[in-house]
């Protein structure tokens, strides 16, 4: 009985935690290289951005119209990490975000910056397309036609 | 017909002048005139003895700024007296963010008992000469013969969070070099910021964008 409860706790524990997971940049390049065909649409956030906010929405939709594509949207939020219980978790479950959520594990921004992007300048919202053999960074807020013209046109 | 492609013309090519204008390393920077929260005007050139300045375009509401606040102030406690005060300008429009008022500006600096001070910026006139982009942004200036110079433009340090074991002091590191008479080595660093909150434009840009695009 104990065991059982102490499996359910658990569970309930990582169920609560698994929607947003903390990203270290090197598992992030290592989940791109073990990609194959995938694309990778890869959007930087946080939940104090206004404008990030707006656009969440519009990535939602590309990831419902790409399902069945070789094409992965992951959220990657810059809150700060002490935010990740209080403030990133509530938001996600309360606008039930389906695409992956992360937050960036990274203590530098001044390595993580150029590291993502040598042309950033930190501004979010941010958007990294990546697959194997193309890799293209804008520091701009989507609309989701434009969302979906970018991963067309990425070669 | 003709007039609104002009007018598109006109905006597009603002904006994009918008991005490359402010201060880069090196150029003299242009004193300004500013209300702070004691109502009271501030200038650069108010500060006779002052060796230099660190500018910090900082507001009431971001949680990045909010999170520099404390080390906003020690830089002033440990430089004013050295010659190189703290001058915090808030850059948000308060219509775009109500928070952002003159009034909560006065608030947020008795209650954190503001050492230095901290000035408005109606319709961004000093926040668009010297280009600054998000809260928190730092410029530090140095006094010369030929006026304030950028010596530094970008973050407090490398360690929003308190939690970064490589810490680097990026405007500390600029002042102490400044004030033996060197160069800063880092002269300029990036950071994660809140973006400014702008005054909302008389016309949608997006909309005459679009209209343009169906002219065309």
């Amino acid at each position: 009985m104990r065991i059982f409860s102490i499996i359910c706790l658990s569970l309930i524990a990582y169920c609560a935690t698994a929607q947003v997971r903390l990203l270290k940049l090197d598992e992030l390049d290592k989940r791109i290289a073990n990609g194959k065909d995938t694309t990778y649409v890869i959007n930087f956030w946080a939940t104090w951005c206004s404008p990030c906010v707006a656009e969440l929405p519009n990535f939602e939709k590309l990831r419902l119209a790409n399902l069945k594509k070789p094409v992965k949207v992951l959220l990657v939020s810059l809150d700060f990490k002490s935010k990740l219980q209080k403030e990133v978790i509530p938001f996600v479950q309360q606008n039930k975000v389906n695409a992956e959520v992360f937050l960036l594990n990274e203590p530098d921004q001044q390595q993580y910056i150029e590291r993502i992007d040598k042309k950033w300048s930190g501004a979010i919202p941010a958007t990294l397309f990546v697959n194997k053999k193309a890799r293209r960074f804008y520091e701009k807020e989507f609309t989701e036609t434009e969302l979906k013209n970018t991963l067309l046109n990425l070669k | 017909m003709k007039r609104l492609i002009l007018m598109a013309f006109m905006l597009i090519s603002g904006v994009a002048f918008a991005q490359t204008e402010g201060y880069k390393v090196g150029d003299v920077v242009k004193d300004f005139s500013l209300k702070n929260v004691n109502n009271k005007m501030v200038a650069l050139a108010d500060y006779k003895d002052a060796k230099g300045y660190i500018v910090v375009f900082t507001c009431n509401t971001c949680p990045v700024a909010k999170a520099y606040q404390a080390r906003i102030s020690a830089l002033n406690a440990a430089y004013a007296a050295k010659g190189y005060p703290v001058i915090a300008i808030n850059p948000n429009d308060a219509e775009a963010v109500p928070d952002e008022s003159f009034q909560k500006m006065q608030a947020l600096a008795s209650e954190k008992k503001f050492n230095f001070p901290y000035l408005l910026d109606p319709d961004h006139i000093v926040t668009k000469q010297f280009g600054a982009t998000k809260t928190p942004h730092v410029f530090v200036l140095n006094k010369t013969d030929k006026g304030n110079v950028v010596e530094y433009i970008g973050a407090i340090d490398n360690d929003p969070e308190e939690a970064n074991t490589t810490k680097v002091e990026y405007v500390k590191n600029a002042i102490n070099e400044l004030s033996t008479g060197k160069k800063p080595a880092i002269a300029s660093t990036k950071a994660v910021g809140c973006s400014i909150k702008w005054k909302k434009a008389k016309y949608n840009l997006a909309t005459i964008a679009d209209e343009f695009a169906y002219i065309a």
